[in-house]
């Protein structure tokens, strides 16, 4: 089988998960990193979606996949019933952010968020001089219909994690094109357009 | 030799045994029934389609609903309609006896061959209403029996809708080890309240029928055909949904203009229901029927494992995916997420597909796309984790 082409940050996420493990991909879409996971690294992996007909074209295509959504089913699941849950792009659109990430690291040993970053210059700028909502391209929705409703910085992120005990095993900020970049924090802040984190209960 | 019962038969259940095979069952050691009686011999009657490969690996159980029976994929027997899931079963199919081996069972206290109220006991004696209570968990113990009888130790696959999901999931809570994968259809860990109160009344329809005697029509040559009749039309009601009669009927009257201000069935949907009736009493018997839906009533997954649904599936290695439809009322969706719930806390592993349709419960017997190409890729997931050949 070739390796099949997925977004750039979800191979960075792909790339943190060790083969032969068990995963849970939180808000999973067309389930491409799913399928990733299982074809190229053996994980036994499933995932939630909260569309219906992201379900049934997932489970098509012979993924594990149940309707569900991040705020109400993670609570089902047993303590330590995966090595990593996964939440990519995603984070800023639940209700309570920081609820879900206690359950995500209850529910996995480790846990793995992806989100973009509020603080970006880009986004900055709009704001400041622009006096509108920012429209960027990993923020691509007006106002008035955005699902993301707790958007955060890097630094409000790490602020979070902090407050709540985690321990930030990795941190990875990727530039407009979602390449990694290798900045100090400060400036990761400043420059870093979305990030993703590799975490574990203390 | 193959043991044998010797006893008269029902006309439907001897044109259905000639049509299928069957087994002779518990004969050194009877069936412990959940109602503690032990049942023993007892005859299992059976449909094959397929050929089961060399490892026996590639064995598919599906599990009949209801009034449904082995007949699958084939023309019935006694009515000579085609098989009630050839649009799953068959050649180019979901579910290709190429592939697979498919098995179908009637169900222990059905009527197309399997023993049940119409058998005799051991003195001669037709069991009729002293046939004891029987459970799905019965069921199910039965269908394993035949599978240790034909030598298959486990199946790839456990499929069936309504009462059909149900001996699905408790195949998968008594023997995990032997279910590959589980696909209960449009069901419910537990039969609701509303559901037994329709099974109530289809049941006092039945013995309120001055034909059916106490239950032993047949010592007195009667059929309670009305009582059984009237059960029918209200079960499949519940089978349908209010947008499907709609659609169907509407208020359309039947060959006739105008209103016939009388009791006659005035009413296309009237007639629908009153030749559904009529049609099912030439193929099931009422005290089966009587015996069948006590099964479902009486079915609570969560009851039989300390009230916690999840118990059930404790550390299950089955691979799971659940189906319901957006318009059954019957078995709504709610009730297939309550397990999938119970299994996201055993950590199983589970798909969940909801489709959507407007046919109410019966979509599961239906040509439902959405269901076929859904199930196909779970199948070939999961073929291909068992390393099952030949799943495109």
């Amino acid at each position: 089988m070739t390796a099949a082409a997925i977004r750039v940050d979800l191979q960075l996420i792909a790339d943190m998960v060790d083969p032969a493990t068990r995963a849970l991909d939180v808000g999973c879409g067309d389930g491409s990193l799913l399928a990733y996971l299982v074809n190229f690294k053996r994980v036994d992996a499933r995932g939630m979606e909260l569309s219906q007909t992201g379900v049934n074209a997932c489970v098509a295509s012979g993924l594990s996949v149940i309707q569900g959504d991040a705020d109400a089913d993670l609570r089902d699941y047993p303590d330590d019933a995966f090595d990593y849950v996964i939440l990519s792009q995603t984070l800023q659109a639940t209700r309570e952010p920081r609820e879900v990430l206690r359950q995500m690291l209850r529910v996995g040993k480790r846990a793995i968020v992806s989100f973009p970053n509020f603080a970006h210059w880009q986004v900055r700028l709009r704001l400041v001089f622009g006096g509108r909502m920012p429209e960027t391209p990993s923020l691509p929705y007006k106002w008035y219909d955005t699902p993301n409703i707790h958007l955060c910085s890097i630094d409000d992120f790490r602020g979070l994690c902090r407050d709540m005990g985690v321990r930030i095993e990795r941190a990875i900020v990727l530039d407009r094109n979602s390449k990694p970049i290798s900045l100090p924090p400060l400036l990761a802040n400043l420059l870093g357009e979305q990030a993703v984190f590799m975490l574990q209960r203390d | 030799m193959e043991a044998a019962i010797d006893e008269p038969l029902a006309d439907a259940e001897r044109k259905a045994l000639a049509r299928c095979r069957h087994a002779v069952l518990g004969v050194e050691r009877p069936l412990r029934l959940d109602c503690g009686v032990e049942l023993g011999p007892y005859r299992v009657a059976y449909q094959t389609y397929g050929t089961l490969n060399a490892d026996k690996s590639n064995a598919v159980l599906i599990c009949h609903a209801l009034t449904l029976d082995q007949f699958v994929a084939e023309e019935h027997p006694v009515t000579g309609k085609e098989g009630w899931w050839e649009s799953l079963v068959g050649p180019g199919k979901v579910l290709d006896p190429a592939r697979y081996f498919i098995i179908c069972i009637n169900v222990l206290g059905g009527c197309m061959g399997t023993t049940g109220p119409l058998a005799q006991d051991a003195s001669g004696q037709p069991w009729n209403l002293r046939f004891p209570v029987v459970t799905v968990a019965d069921m199910v113990r039965t269908q394993a029996a035949l599978l240790d009888h034909l030598g298959i130790p486990d199946l790839f696959c456990v499929i069936g809708g309504s009462m059909g999901g149900m001996q699905v999931l408790e195949w998968a809570a008594s023997y995990p080890a032997r279910v590959f994968t589980a696909v209960p259809i449009a069901c419910a860990a537990r039969h609701s309240a509303q559901n037994i109160a329709f099974h109530e009344v289809g049941r006092q329809a039945i013995m309120a029928d001055p034909e059916w005697k106490g239950g032993d029509y047949r010592l007195h040559n009667t059929v309670p055909a009305r009582g059984l009749s009237v059960a029918r039309m209200t079960a499949h009601i519940t089978y349908l949904s209010e947008q499907a009669l709609q659609r169907k009927f509407g208020r359309a009257l039947q060959d006739r203009d105008a209103l016939g201000f009388g009791f006659d069935a005035d009413f296309q949907v009237e007639s629908y229901l009153r030749y559904q009736g009529s049609t099912f009493v030439d193929r099931f018997d009422a005290n089966s029927y009587l015996y069948i839906t006590r099964a479902m009533d009486y079915f609570d997954l969560a009851a039989a494992h300390d009230g916690v649904l999840a118990n059930a599936f404790k550390g299950t290695p089955t691979r799971f995916c659940l189906f319901s439809f957006t318009s059954d009322w019957l078995f709504p969706t709610r009730e297939s997420r309550e397990i999938v719930h119970a299994l996201n806390a055993a950590a199983a592993n589970v798909s969940f597909v909801e489709v959507e349709s407007d046919k109410g419960h019966d979509a599961f017997l239906l040509d439902e796309p959405e269901m076929f190409r859904t199930l196909a890729g779970f199948l070939k997931g999961a073929a291909a984790v068992r390393g099952l050949k030949g799943v495109p």
